[in-house]
């Protein structure tokens, strides 16, 4: 019988090895898997890429994670954030790679990333510093430029409700990356506010189904980034 | 119907000022809302543009959408009904208006890429006579570059509008020849709404759709670093 549930975070995370491509998801604090996060870095796993939107905020999170030296490389269109020095100290300093993908090419690269297609053409950066030294095509008259897909080991993210077959629903717009991200790692774990059994989510609501779903971790009152930060919180 | 984002009525000072010269802030907002027609999608930048909801005409339904997932982004809420999970681009709490949806990030770029959504005002650096848009990085050294939607944006969107200051704190013009700042995309601005006049982007250059009150043609081309076509 099918079963992904497992008993804690630090289960779920257990096996992300030194050098893993993690996708975590969250735009800011929305979405932000940060119990997982925070048992990615109880467990220490270094020299990582993450992939995410942001470079997380005040020493907590995403963030904490950077700010403990487990990131060789980070994936994303926008490392300033208000409360966020973490990133751009270590950026300045040498001692962390950044490579800048604009917002929509970035989930585009990870949605074709998870439906096998490795490599797409956008108008998206065409004449400008971000498309320097990538394959240009004209289609129709417009120039094009060639983006790749991207996949990782692992993605974490956050859920609202998730049931035994992984079929999972989100909270508004805390969704952003979680359902093209889930697609496209190798194992994908998901804390989830709500465990509930097979049929108790209508089939014509699922948001993710759950084959893209490999682990499942019941958080049911995730820690609010913002508020952590506000308080002073640092991880660990 | 007009969207509920269009009845929060304007605060701000400035407004309250009857200015003799120039336009405020608040009234750049309002000259670009004009310009929205019924029935518009429309995605709006942080700052300035943000002030755009306010002014659409009565009568007039306009969809907003923000690019982190929701179609139907209404005002802010009360301090009791905010969820850090329902927020816009600028990591702000928002509401979501009667017949809203929210959608994942790649969705929500198809809707930018593909050319769904009809209007988009941003803020810039700087703009050229051809329509290219520089609002992303000064290009110096130390910075962190950081790029976020924007060259989704003036991709994808139909129609790009401008808000910005005529020039600088410094006084330097941002409206150019060519853009010496790094490019967010070339030749993608319709039309700009600056503090001194509305200047539409046309195959022959920047030209002069309306002076703001106080300032005549050639105080504006004083301030403008490539030549202006009169109105």
């Amino acid at each position: 019988m099918i079963n992904k549930l497992m008993a804690t975070p630090a289960q779920a995370v257990a096996d992300i090895f030194d050098g893993a491509t993690v996708m975590i998801g969250g735009f800011g604090e929305s979405g932000s898997p940060i119990e997982l996060i925070h048992a990615l870095i109880d467990h220490g796993a270094k020299n990582l890429t993450v992939i995410n939107n942001n470079t997380g905020s005040g020493h907590v999170g995403l963030a904490a994670l950077i700010e403990n030296g487990q990131v060789g490389k980070m994936i994303c269109s926008f490392p300033r954030t208000a409360n966020s020095t973490v990133f751009p100290d270590l950026y300045r300093a040498g001692k962390i790679v950044l490579e800048l993908v604009p917002q929509g090419t970035l989930a585009e690269r990870i949605r074709a990333g998870g439906a096998g297609i490795p490599a797409f053409y956008t108008a998206t950066s065409v004449g400008t510093p971000l498309a320097d030294g990538k394959k240009h095509e004209i289609f129709d008259g417009r120039e094009y430029v060639q983006e790749l897909g991207l996949k990782a080991d692992f993605a974490l993210i956050k859920s609202l409700q998730a049931d035994r077959l992984g079929n999972l629903r989100y909270n508004k717009t805390a969704r952003n990356f979680a359902p093209i991200m889930a697609m496209a790692a190798n194992c994908t774990i998901v804390q989830s506010q709500e465990y509930v059994e097979a049929g108790a989510i209508d089939p014509e609501i699922v948001v993710t189904p759950g084959i893209f779903v490999d682990r499942i971790v019941t958080v049911k009152q995730p820690a609010q980034e913002s508020k952590l930060v506000a308080a002073g919180v640092s991880y660990p | 119907m007009s969207s509920p984002v269009t009845n929060s009525k304007p605060t701000d000072s400035q407004h309250e000022q009857k200015q003799t010269f120039g336009w405020s802030r608040e009234q750049m907002a309002q000259k670009a809302a004009q310009d929205i027609p019924d029935g518009a999608y429309v995605n709006l930048g942080i700052g300035i543009p943000e002030k755009v909801a306010r002014y659409v005409p009565k009568g007039r339904e306009v969809i907003y959408h923000t690019e982190n997932g929701l179609l139907g982004m209404g005002p802010t809420p009360d301090e009791d009904d905010i969820d850090f999970e329902l927020i816009n681009a600028g990591k702000k709490p928002v509401s979501a208006i009667a017949g809203a949806a929210y959608f994942h990030h790649a969705d929500s770029f198809a809707m930018i890429r593909g050319k769904h959504i009809d209007i988009c005002v941003l803020g810039a650096m700087q703009v050229s006579q051809k329509g290219d848009l520089a609002n992303w990085s000064t290009g110096a050294a130390d910075a962190i570059p950081a790029v976020g939607g924007a060259m989704d944006l003036v991709a994808g969107v139909k129609t790009i509008f401008v808000i910005t200051q005529h020039t600088t704190k410094q006084g330097d013009a941002k409206l150019l020849e060519n853009c010496s700042y790094p490019l967010t995309g070339q030749g993608v601005v319709s039309r700009i709404y600056t503090d001194l006049a509305v200047i539409k982007v046309t195959e022959r250059g920047f030209e002069i759709v309306e002076l703001a009150p106080g300032v005549d043609f050639d105080y504006v081309q004083q301030r403008t670093a490539c030549e202006l076509i009169r109105p």
